[in-house]
């Protein structure tokens, strides 16, 4: 074990609970930790202003008018879906 | 879970409490954002009226959408788009006469629901009289973690062909393969974050079949002379975006977004985005958020280049320059949930304004009125006004 290897780990507790849920979601099945935020404290959540893509196809839409102005391209959200356009 | 219900026994109003906001959240949650994907899209008609007007460039059009679902498994969508052009931007006028053109679109998708994953296949053909674009998608969603974590994998194909007005005999081939790869994850119940990688691969004919770049012309120092564009036959793009939600302790939220790009023609690229909702009642909210868009020029652009083929690849697309872009946006939108018209269970319309602006550091405006030398014209910049007006109906 390296010695201090405790307190490294104490100092990053900041990061924790990411980093936490990030090795969770590759694992799931096989932990023993159980999801924190249940079914029922979610209904903030689901409120229509928590949602970055609640103009539909307006939303994707902005998507296309920026691919034709700009270089940069992808990784907008919401995966799936070429934009079948130059 | 047992634990709950023991406690709930011993309590009855607490059980009560407890059974009211787990019906709630079943009931709330499928309209979710980004912690769900075990549920199919719902049924819903989506129309949009869009429009873009600035840079000499006016585009305008409907797009229709509407999905239903056959069975508690599968949902099937459909989807048409129309881009109206009336193009007369410096690219265009520097070169060219204005012109006017309709690019269709038509999208079929087809989702299928599987215990805790969505798959979704859909093919997109995009046409105008002068490209043709094919693509085909598949995606897969996977909840995991009790619904906290989402992970979604993508890939679409591309296959473009690249045509030329007034040139029948001119056909080039451009093809696109995209990889993404998306983590959405359920961090407190008022915050929600999102990671995206998305790879982006091209081959082929690569760049505007109209647009030339220019050079000094060799007999005349105070003029200079267009060649064709010659972009290399490949590229390959990286993005990788965080982006995070956040609900404040009354009924608004603020969000915030960051992107990272680069791609094998030396261009680099950042946006930064925040946005804020504000719930004014049960129908109307408004929001408001500003976008800043920032690149570097690609290894191979030149705004003037000092003589006829100085180098292997040559360009002067803007969107291949150094810029930087600005984005203030602002919408109301009117939401109507358990409606009373026949048929229609939600109700949601929405006004959104955009305004872009955009400054160029190496590219020049031909088109300035005055006498200027080559290299010496004012540099470019423009803005334009986006409207939409957009109308869900879900049923």
């Amino acid at each position: 074990m390296i010695p201090g290897w405790a307190s490294v780990m104490f100092k990053t507790t900041a990061i924790m609970p990411l980093l936490v849920a990030l090795m969770l979601s590759a694992t799931a099945g096989c932990s023993s930790i159980e999801p924190w935020v249940k079914p029922y404290e979610r209904d903030r959540l689901a409120d229509p202003i928590m949602s970055l893509s609640r103009h539909g196809k307006a939303d994707s839409y902005m998507n296309h008018v920026y691919q034709s102005r700009e270089s940069a391209r992808g990784a907008e959200g919401g995966a799936g879906g070429g934009c079948g356009c130059n | 879970m047992a634990r709950e219900v023991v406690v709930g026994v011993t309590d009855g109003r607490r059980l009560f409490r407890l059974l009211w906001a787990s019906f709630t959240a079943m009931v709330l949650f499928p309209l979710g954002p980004l912690a769900h994907a075990a549920t199919l899209p719902v049924d819903s008609v989506d129309m949009l009226y869009h429009r873009y007007d600035g840079g000499g460039m006016v585009i305008d059009g409907p797009v229709l959408l509407a999905r239903k679902s056959v069975g508690p498994q599968v949902s099937v969508s459909g989807q048409y788009y129309v881009d109206m052009v009336s193009a007369a931007s410096v690219d265009v006028l520097a070169t060219a006469s204005a012109y006017k053109e309709e690019r269709t679109e038509y999208t079929l998708g087809v989702d299928y629901l599987y215990d805790r994953a969505i798959m979704s296949l859909g093919f997109t053909n995009s046409s105008e009289n002068d490209y043709e674009a094919n693509t085909l998608y598949f995606t897969v969603s996977q909840e995991f973690f009790g619904g906290m974590s989402t992970l979604t994998l993508g890939y679409a194909g591309g296959w473009d062909e690249v045509g030329k007005r007034g040139n029948d005999s001119f056909s080039e081939d451009a093809d696109r393969r995209n990889f993404q790869l998306g983590l959405s994850q359920v961090l407190t119940r008022n915050m929600l974050v999102g990671l995206d990688l998305e790879v982006v691969t091209d081959e082929g004919f690569l760049q505007n079949p109209y647009r030339q770049n220019r050079y000094l012309d060799p007999n005349d120092a105070t003029a200079f002379l267009y060649q064709p564009e010659r972009y290399p036959e490949t590229r390959t793009s990286t993005a990788v975006a965080a982006r995070a939600i956040y609900h404040l302790p009354y009924r608004a939220s603020i969000r915030g977004e960051y992107r990272y790009f680069t791609d094998t023609w030396g261009i680099q690229a950042h946006t930064v985005q925040l946005g804020y909702v504000h719930g004014l009642n049960q129908h109307w909210s408004l929001e408001g958020s500003v976008r800043y868009y920032r690149q570097s020029e690609a290894d191979f652009y030149s705004d003037l280049f000092l003589y006829e083929n100085s180098q292997n690849h040559l360009a002067r697309d803007k969107e291949m320059s150094a810029f930087s872009g600005t984005t203030l946006a602002t919408g109301a939108v009117y939401e109507w949930k358990q409606t009373s018209l026949p048929g229609i269970k939600r109700l949601q319309f929405s006004l959104l304004l955009d305004w872009l602006n955009f400054d160029y550091d190496n590219f020049r405006d031909v088109t300035a009125s005055g006498n200027y030398l080559p290299g010496e014209e004012p540099l470019y910049s423009f803005d334009a006004l986006v409207t939409r007006a957009s109308l869900i109906l879900e049923y």
